[in-house]
């Protein structure tokens, strides 16, 4: 594979939309014969660089060529009749069709101008068999699971397209012994000379099936590396776009937070297929960070502690009585608050205005039958634009024409109008200018010197490092350790997540590589 | 809301309204007449105002189902149920006020039916009402037990015909009854809770909006507006009629809803806009049947008129307007969020 040119190759795409970069300047190449991983955090520009591969985007600049001739795709259709084929996680197929008429679907086999199902369903049963597939082709796409249409999806693409194989997140919703035949029928592609792009959030998947993984970070490409030799702590590092280096702790100093008064306990916290049952107790005038890649349980972790999911076992208390949430409203009236990760989905309520938002979860708290007078709302809103320097000409100018940042503002002070004692914010940084960054981690520390009890789960290192008091570390669905305040650094929770994602989610008892790290991290 | 701020969301309509009176007046000269006698008042524009009760009624409700996002297609069909139950309580010899409660009773029943659906079993609510618009006029009819169920109690009666200070009661009723929803909902968080909860509601309940109550209190408003329209519409012809009572008009309500400048789309409303929005529709109904079109017109004249209307309304034609009042060229107020182009499958 080396010396040749490349089965598929893109130099310098760039895409914008808007005026935001999503892709910057990306180069990738794919051999025939090879599986290639394509990592990234969420944001990282992964699905852009595969839509513009695929035709699903036009880019705005670069060159993409497929075995050496430069080719433009206007659309799905034409980068499949080039030979990119791409299997989506959900698959994007016709439930409602049968398995021989989704693999037909637009190029049905004709006999004197008419289609020909007989025809049609003679050649599904052959192409599937060479996935080990012997099904019933004229039953509906819908009576078989997941992993049964992904297999179908491929068989299309690769009978449609025959070159390159693009895999969105096709292990996503499968168990261990689907993902199994799914690789073994990967492999088997790859001899027949395909080249694979594989996207993925697991490691484990991308170690055992990919040649090569390219990492994409803020739209950019960080590297394209082979996979063997290449260590899991650095295949991290460069995921996070943090160098390894020894540096000091520093931001909070150590506190014995044993001390201090508890706000609430969570014990074998738990629900199945979402996070293992953990323990967290969450004291007065502490941070605790929350570090983990993506899927490994964060955004989880904090919807037990909420009450969005409800635990399946555990106990939860607050102020030393026990507790249950079933909804958020039970959550907040305990003093609870959550900013959520998604802002614009889960957070903004778009047309309604900045002071309407502001005072939001403070009014559902009163009731409908206790309004906040125009004043009082005002006044509230006036105060917290003026405090966290919200950037609105107008208190009354809906929330959706202002900037991420002062949309996050906004949410934060939401919460900050209901006095909470225990704030979860989910990746409050993310996707927000430099300035309301800055802005929100000093906050962050005001809050916790207050009094108030935080849980921030972020993906930016550094910004752990400023602001926590201990730093819990996920990994696979599971809490696998913790980092004391004086051994935070962005190395010990790289360490730390690294060494989480190693262990195999078979030795759950066993604390593995991931406590020995840590114990180093905290000598 | 000051009432500056309210004049001013009503502005179109008012002006739709106007446009179309006046219309009226130029194919009859005669339409703005009113005159008084036999204690009551006479006139095409009283006419509009009785005629388009039960539509305006509906509309009421409407407006708050559809603030948060949903529809209700039920309410013609509990119009039928309630119109039915009113005429068989009060010809089985139940006192005026046991019947009247009844039937509202019934109506808030019916609402909760739609909104326990919609609320917790998280069905859309267009099917969720449809169950109720289906099934509803069989249950009418098997409370008239498929006869028009006729009744003299004159008060029932005066509930569709009679009238107060001149005017017709049904006329007093729907503005009492707009009147009094729009105070609860704006003197409350009431209206500020529906219009979150309608603009997005997975970010309300993370808020602690109880997204379920309200959502079933709105559905049950609506319910209760189509039980005193079934009451207006059974008392106008002194019977039920399971069959003809309140047919099609939940779309006459949803016309009335969108051409008072509310979004099918959620959030925010106004319960004037929607109630001039049913005395728009009325007015082109009594204008074509003035204008003397020979009736199969009707409909497609009325459609024509709301397209008209609807359009002058759209957001691609105040966009249009905006283009040719300024010169493009604030793109810099775009949102921020508006870009997102990357995956966000992030649980």
């Amino acid at each position: 594979m080396i010396g040749r040119e490349p089965l598929l190759r893109a130099d310098g795409v760039t895409k914008e939309f808007f005026g935001v970069t999503a892709l910057s300047n990306v180069d990738f190449e794919l051999a025939a014969g090879e599986i290639h991983a394509l990592v990234g955090e969420n944001g990282a520009g992964k699905s852009t660089l595969i839509k513009i591969l695929t035709g699903a985007y036009r880019r705005d600049r670069g060159r993409i060529a497929l075995e050496g001739e430069s080719i433009d795709p206007a659309d799905v259709m034409d980068a499949q009749k080039l030979g990119i084929g791409t299997v989506y996680q959900e698959v994007n197929l016709l439930p409602n069709l049968t398995v021989a008429e989704n693999l037909f679907l637009g190029r049905e086999p004709k006999r004197f101008g008419l289609t020909s199902p007989r025809e049609a369903n003679r050649r599904s049963r052959e192409i599937l068999s060479q996935y080990g597939l012997d099904i019933d082709v004229t039953a509906v796409l819908a009576t078989y699971s997941v992993a049964v249409r992904q297999i179908v999806a491929i068989a299309r693409a690769v009978d449609l397209s025959g070159k390159v194989l693009i895999l969105d997140e096709p292990t996503a919703s499968l168990d261990a012994a689907e993902v199994s035949r799914l690789f073994s029928i990967l492999e088997d592609l790859k001899a027949r000379g395909l080249g694979i792009v594989f996207i993925t959030h697991f490691f484990d998947q991308v170690y055992r099936i990919a040649d090569r993984v390219t990492i994409l970070r803020n739209g950019q490409k960080v590297a394209t590396r082979p996979i063997a030799g290449l260590e899991r702590i650095e295949l991290v590092s460069m995921m996070l776009g943090r160098e390894l280096q020894e540096q000091e702790a520093h931001g909070a100093e150590p506190v014995d937070y044993s001390k201090k008064p508890v706000v609430a306990s969570f014990e074998g916290v738990g629900k199945r297929g979402r996070i293992a049952p953990f323990d967290l107790t969450m004291h007065a005038g502490e941070v605790v960070g929350v570090a983990g890649l993506l899927g490994s349980g964060r955004t989880e972790t904090a919807e037990l502690m909420f009450g969005i999911a409800q635990p399946d076992e555990g106990r939860i208390a607050v102020d030393g009585r026990p507790a249950s949430f079933s909804s958020p409203r039970e959550a907040i009236h305990h003093g609870f608050g959550f900013c959520p990760e998604d802002r614009k989905l889960d957070g903004i309520v778009d047309d309604l205005s900045v002071r309407e938002n502001v005072i939001l979860a403070l009014q559902a708290r009163r009731g409908w039958a206790k309004p906040l007078s125009r004043k009082e709302q005002e006044e509230i809103a006036d105060r917290y634009i003026a405090a966290l320097d919200i950037r609105t000409s107008d208190r009354e100018k809906p929330i959706k024409f202002l900037s991420g940042g002062n949309q996050q503002k906004v949410i934060l002070a939401r919460w900050l109008a209901t006095d909470p004692r225990l704030l979860i914010l989910d990746e409050p940084t993310r996707g927000i200018d430099v300035g309301a960054h800055a802005e929100i981690i000093r906050l962050i520390g005001e809050l916790r010197e207050r009094g108030m009890s935080l849980l921030v789960i972020s993906s930016e290192l550094e910004e752990l490092v400023a602001y926590a008091t201990r730093v819990r570390v996920l990994a696979d669905r599971r809490h696998t350790g913790e980092l004391e305040a004086g051994a935070i650094t962005p190395d010990t929770i790289m360490r730390a997540i690294a060494a989480g994602e190693d262990e195999t989610p078979g030795d759950r008892g066993g604390k593995g590589r991931a406590a020995e790290i840590l114990a180093e991290g905290a000598a | 809301m000051t009432m500056p701020a309210t004049i001013k969301r009503v502005l179109p309509q008012l002006a739709a309204l106007v446009v179309i009176l006046a219309l009226n007046t130029a194919i009859a000269p005669g339409f703005l007449d009113i005159a008084y006698a036999n204690g009551r008042l006479y006139g095409s524009l009283i006419d509009i105002l009785n005629r388009g009760a039960p539509v305006a009624l509906l509309a009421i409700g409407m407006t708050l189902v559809i603030a948060t996002r949903g529809i209700d297609l039920s309410v013609g069909a509990v119009m039928a149920i309630c119109g039915a139950v009113a005429a068989a309580l009060i010809t089985g010899d139940h006192s005026l006020a046991a019947t009247i409660l009844m039937t509202l009773g019934v109506g808030i029943l019916c609402g909760l039916w739609n909104g326990a659906l919609v609320a917790f079993l998280g069905i859309q609510p267009i099917i969720a009402t449809l169950i109720l618009m289906v099934a509803g006029r069989g249950i009418a009819q098997l409370i008239t037990e498929g006869v028009i169920l006729t009744f003299n109690d004159p008060g029932l009666i005066f509930v569709g015909s009679g009238s107060v200070f001149g005017m017709p009661f049904p006329v007093i009723l729907w503005i009492v009854i707009g009147i009094a929803a729009s105070l609860i909902f704006r003197t409350t968080a009431l209206g500020l809770l529906v219009e979150a909860i309608g603009i997005n509601r997975r970010a309300s309940a993370l808020a602690g909006i109880g997204t379920s109550a309200l959502l079933l209190a709105v559905y049950a408003a609506s319910g209760l507006c189509a039980a005193v329209a079934g009451i207006v519409a059974a008392a106008d012809i002194r019977g039920a009629d399971a069959n003809n009572a309140g047919l099609w008009l939940e779309l006459d309500a949803i016309l009335a809803v969108v051409v008072g400048g509310n979004s099918l789309m959620g959030g925010r409303f106004s319960i004037a806009g929607s109630l001039i929005g049913a005395m728009i529709i009325q007015s082109v109904n009594t204008g074509i049947l003035l204008a003397g079109f020979p009736p199969e017109f009707n409909l497609v004249i009325k459609a024509a008129i709301i397209v008209v209307i609807l359009v002058v309304q759209s957001p691609a034609s105040h966009t249009l307007f905006a283009f040719f009042k300024h010169r493009p060229g604030r793109a810099a107020e775009t949102p921020a969020g508006a870009a997102k182009p990357e995956e966000g499958g992030a649980r």
